[in-house]
This record gives C-alpha cells, sequence and structure tokens, in this order.
C-alpha cells in the first residue's frame, strides 16, 4: 500500500500536467487561429491617420469609434436589406423543406430515391454557374434587381440541404404515433402540423440557422442579380466600399465586424446546432 | 453552395448533405400517394423553376451568340459549339484550368492535414477543450466577404500586417495581391484558413466513433503516439477521411468569393480558375460575354459533377 501510493500520485499528476500542457497548447493554437479575426477588430478601431503606419499598431494603443461612426452613417438601409432577405430566404425554406422531408421521410411516395438524389446532386451546382443563369432568367422575368428575386436566388442555396435535415430527422420519428394519430382520425397534413413537424423542432432549428447565415453571408448572388438595386444587402455595402474608398480601411472592417454579429450570436447561443448541421449526415454517428 | 463549409462555408462554405437512406417506395392506399404527391409538389415545381430552368439557360447561352441587345430581346444567333471553341482555344484557359487544380489540390492537401492534426489533438479531452473547439469554427462561420476583405488588408503590400511580420524578422515583403507570382497563393491561404474548421469539425466526429480500447491496448503495448496514429487510428479513419476529402473537393470547385473579392483573378489571369474566369467574362468586362462565360460554367459544372458523382459513391459504398 505504502509502496504504490506514491507511484500513483506521479502518474495522476503526470496526466494534470500533460492536461495543462495541452490547454496550453490549444489556447495558443486558437490564438493563431483567430489572429485575423482579432486584427479586423483591431483596425476597425485604428484612427485614419495611423492606418499607413508601418509598422502598423498590434493592439488599439488610440482607439477611434470613427469607423463605426462611418458604419452608423452609411451602413443602416444595407443591413436592414439583409435582415429582411435573411428572414424571408429562413420562411421560403421551410416551406419548401419540411413539407418535402416528411413525404420523404413518412409517405414512402414512388421515386423517393431518385429526387433526393437530385437534391444531394443539386448542391454541387457550382454557384457561379446558378448566378448566370437566375440572371438570364431574371432579366426577362422581371426579377432583377428585386429582393423577391434575391431571396428566391438565397433560397438555393439552403433548400437541398432543408430537405435532406428534415427527412433524416423526421424518419427518426416512430410510425407508432403516425399510426395513433390516424387512428384519432386525424388526416396527413394534421399529422404532419401537428405531431411531426413539433417533435422535428431542432432539425428546423438547425435549418433557420444555416438558411440565415447562408443567405445573410450571400454574396455572389447580391453582386449579380442586386447590382443597381435600390435594396442592396451589407455583403454589397462592404464590397463596394473596398471598390470606392479603398483607404478607409477602419470603416470597412468596422462594417465586417458588425456584419459578423449573426455569426457570433449563433456561435454563441446555438452551438451544438452548428456542429450538428457541419456533421449532419457527412459522416455516419 | 455557399461556399460555404458547410461546411459551410460554401465552404468551403458548406451544406453538408445528409445522408439519407431512400425509402423504399412501397404501394400504398391511393389518398396517401395523393398526399405524398401533395407534399413534394412545392419541392418539385421549385426544383424546376429555380434549378433546372437557370441550368438549361445557361445551356442555351452557351449554343447562341448572345449581344447585349439579343439577351434582352431574344433572337440570338444559334452557333452551335463555337462558344465552346472559343474559351478552349483561349490561352487563359489553360491557366485558368491550371489554378483551379491547383488552388483545389492545394488548398485539400493543407486543410486536410492541419484538419486531421487538430481534430487528433482535440480528441484528448482537457480542460478548456470544448470552448477552444467551438472557437475554432469561427472563420467557417463569418461571411466570406468579411474573411476575404480582412485578408486583402492582412496582405496589402505595404500596410499589412504579415509584411510587417516577415520584415520583423528579415524575410523579402512580396507583395502578395498585385504581383502575378504571388497572388494565387495569397487567395490559397485564405482558403485555407476558412476551410480548417470544416476538416477538424467532420475528423473529429469521426475519431469519437472510433473505440478507445485499441488505442489503449496498444498503447500497453509499447506503442508510441505516431504509431498509434500510423497504424490504427488513420486506417480506422480512412472511410471518414475519403468523405472529408471529396466533400472538400465539391466545395472548392466551387470557390468563387474570396478570389473575387482579393484578386478578381487578376493581376492580368494570375490567380484566375474556372469559376471566377466564367464570371469575368460574363459581368467582369465593359462588354459581357455571355455565350463564352456561361460555355466555362458549363465545362465547370461537368467537372463538379464527376467529383459529386465520386463523392456519392464513395459515401453509398461507406455505408453498406
Amino acid at each position: 500500500m505504502t509502496t504504490t501510493t506514491p507511484t500513483t500520485t506521479s502518474a495522476s499528476t503526470r496526466r494534470a500536467r500533460r492536461g495543462t500542457g495541452r490547454t496550453v497548447l490549444g489556447v495558443v493554437a486558437t490564438l493563431v487561429m483567430l489572429f485575423p479575426v482579432y486584427w479586423m477588430v483591431n483596425v476597425s478601431l485604428t484612427p485614419q491617420d495611423r492606418m499607413r503606419k508601418s509598422p502598423p499598431d498590434l493592439f488599439p494603443f488610440h482607439p477611434s469609434l470613427e469607423g463605426y461612426r462611418t458604419v452608423i452613417a452609411d451602413q443602416g438601409p444595407y443591413l436592414a436589406t439583409s435582415l429582411v432577405i435573411s428572414l424571408a430566404t429562413v420562411v421560403l425554406t421551410l416551406l419548401i423543406s419540411a413539407p418535402a422531408g416528411f413525404a420523404l421521410a413518412k409517405l414512402r411516395p414512388r421515386g423517393a430515391g431518385a429526387l433526393t438524389f437530385v437534391v444531394l446532386i443539386s448542391q454541387m451546382i457550382p454557384g457561379v454557374i446558378m448566378a448566370m443563369g437566375f440572371y438570364a432568367v431574371f432579366l426577362n422575368a422581371g426579377l432583377l434587381d428585386n429582393p423577391v428575386g434575391l431571396v428566391i436566388a438565397d433560397s438555393t442555396i439552403a433548400v437541398p440541404f432543408g430537405v435532406l435535415i428534415f427527412s433524416a430527422f423526421m424518419s427518426g420519428v416512430p410510425d407508432e404515433i403516425m399510426q395513433a394519430a390516424k387512428m384519432d382520425g386525424a388526416g396527413t397534413f394534421r399529422t404532419f402540423w401537428a405531431i411531426v413537424l413539433p417533435v422535428s423542432r431542432n432539425a428546423a432549428v438547425t435549418v433557420s440557422l444555416f438558411t440565415f447565415l447562408w443567405a445573410w453571408s450571400d454574396f455572389l448572388y447580391a453582386n449579380t442579380l442586386a447590382r443597381s438595386s435600390d435594396y442592396q444587402p451589407i455583403t454589397l455595402g462592404i464590397y463596394k466600399y473596398i471598390g470606392n474608398n479603398s483607404s478607409d480601411w477602419n470603416a470597412i472592417l468596422a462594417t465586417a465586424v458588425v456584419a459578423s454579429i449573426p455569426a457570433a450570436v449563433l456561435l454563441v447561443a446555438a452551438q451544438r446546432y452548428v456542429s450538428a448541421g457541419v456533421t449532419a449526415g457527412a459522416v455516419k454517428d | 453552395m455557399a461556399s460555404t463549409l458547410t461546411p459551410v462555408a460554401d465552404p468551403a462554405r458548406a451544406s453538408a448533405p445528409s445522408q439519407v437512406s431512400a425509402p423504399r417506395p412501397r404501394r400504398r392506399r391511393r389518398p396517401e400517394r395523393w398526399a405524398a404527391a401533395a407534399f413534394l409538389a412545392p419541392l418539385v415545381v421549385y426544383l424546376v423553376a429555380f434549378y433546372a430552368y437557370p441550368l438549361y439557360r445557361n445551356v442555351e447561352l452557351s449554343l447562341r451568340n448572345y449581344t447585349v441587345a439579343s439577351f434582352v430581346n431574344g433572337g440570338a444567333q444559334f452557333t452551335g459549339f463555337d462558344n465552346y471553341r472559343t474559351v478552349l482555344s483561349d490561352p487563359v484557359f489553360v491557366q485558368a484550368l491550371w489554378h483551379t487544380a491547383v488552388f483545389t489540390l492545394g488548398s485539400l492537401a493543407v486543410q486536410f492535414t492541419l484538419g486531421m492534426a487538430l481534430a487528433v489533438f482535440f480528441s484528448a479531452h482537457f480542460r478548456l477543450s470544448g470552448l477552444l473547439r467551438a472557437l475554432f469554427l469561427v472563420p467557417w462561420l463569418l461571411p466570406l466577404i468579411v474573411s476575404s476583405s480582412t485578408w486583402a488588408w492582412m496582405l496589402n503590400g505595404q500596410s499589412g500586417v504579415v509584411n510587417a511580420g516577415l520584415h520583423a524578422v528579415g524575410l523579402p515583403e512580396p507583395q502578395w495581391l498585385s504581383s502575378p507570382t504571388w497572388s494565387l497563393v495569397a487567395v490559397l491561404i485564405a482558403n485555407i484558413w476558412i476551410g480548417v474548421p470544416f476538416n477538424l469539425v467532420l475528423l473529429h466526429s469521426g475519431l469519437q466513433a472510433i473505440s478507445s480500447d485499441v488505442n489503449e491496448a496498444a498503447a500497453l503495448d509499447g506503442a508510441g503516439a505516431w504509431q498509434r496514429f500510423r497504424h490504427i487510428t488513420f486506417p480506422l479513419l480512412r472511410p471518414v477521411s475519403a468523405i472529408t476529402l471529396l466533400l472538400g473537393l465539391v466545395y472548392t470547385l466551387k470557390v468563387f468569393d474570396i478570389i473575387w473579392i482579393m484578386t478578381r483573378g487578376g493581376p492580368s489571369n494570375s490567380s484566375t480558375t474556372l469559376a471566377t474566369w466564367s464570371y469575368q467574362l460574363s459581368f467582369g468586362g465593359l462588354i459581357p460575354k455571355f455565350g463564352p462565360g456561361a460555355a466555362v460554367g458549363n465545362l465547370l459544372i461537368v467537372v463538379a459533377f464527376l467529383a459529386g458523382l465520386l463523392y456519392l459513391r464513395y459515401q453509398r459504398k461507406a455505408e453498406l
């Protein structure tokens, strides 16, 4: 007993020390990885006359809010447009993908396999090609420079993902629940609306969060389909800044900081949904 | 599709395709079949109107000689494969193809290696490991315009922090974004930064599924950490690795935003890929060349589909 005690203590202290070592190493790696994010914030707080200083200030020693004042003065309408377009995209995506996911998972229609395959493949189409096609279609349909067109285009980023998430999640809903609902005289729509959809809340949250983030972040469709629109999203607000006054990098990166807020909120508030969304299906648990 | 990562970041941004085993078609009572059709109808209409039709228009664009006037009013002349001949004989085509290959393979190799190292590192639980791993997701979640403009300023030749660092240690300071030698490297660095989290998350969840018993047994037998990784972890992780790489391939072929925002494919096409060249032809110049732009886009779609089919085939095989 007395002989074993010292060895176990030393083993556990060694393990503890290794754990601390790993934490230190992990913190250093994370700091390196997040340096660009820090740099964005640092530059956004740098006053204009120190912007071209060489070497640049590593810390905001002379913090200035002039960049953020410019954001507030210029970017309000862009932020509002992004918010409205992203929310509308979420609604459209849910309307299309939730019923389809339910049908694929629970109603076993003919051609379900083929349809799932088409949905999978449609995710792989490069956005540039879709953008060009939408430009041609919207030009003739009068949807160019129209927020409705942008919502439709943005939703194509998310609908296949939505269908696959809903269908994967809803196939986990026990058939007995469906049967019981039918016994009680509920039709298919009621079963979907009152029973399957409420228990699929997690899937709906995941789909909504990612759809919002993708629509909020979209640059390609906005730059192609809303070039002369009265309603332009924040991604174009930043892009125009870069093009017009490429010296105001504090304003450019202050806008970037503001545009990152939804991603930050998502990470803090819904981290488990994020990981679920990334790994969804790509790896089998 | 945004990029991306999806995981996403467009993936780089990704909408991760989910693993849905196709439900087996089974004969049902008639009303239920109607119900299924009604629930699927919006999706089918949506796919036809907002996927198939734009893609069809794109094919049509590539087979006609479109001008700005005929683009609006119709009546463009049918020219068969003329647009394809034009782009294939353009010297930029070979450049764009080569850059696409370098950009894609370079991104995949570095992202995967770093992602694997980090996944193994984080697979041991230590204090703060969950929090730090979550923070690693940040680059993937940021809008691409945010990360691209931040990197553009960091890599600025005169005032960028990267060159300040290189100067401090006495290394040469390249004009990252304005020199044809370095522009492709510059966009590659930014894309790798965005793609590492995606690889980390997928590989980490793959590692969670591997039982720790095998590793512990090997450790008792005296196998070192590298030996255990080389002979146990890595072989067991092969299916997940393949899926990660193939998904990465599909996403990286699509990358557009990062390159367009940082360099617009320039200077003088030195960082252009098939995706950015296609866009450049259609929307980048004073006179839009919709036909050739669509032709390049359709060539890219063939490559993307081949990568996609490879992924789906592998995924199905891994399931069995």
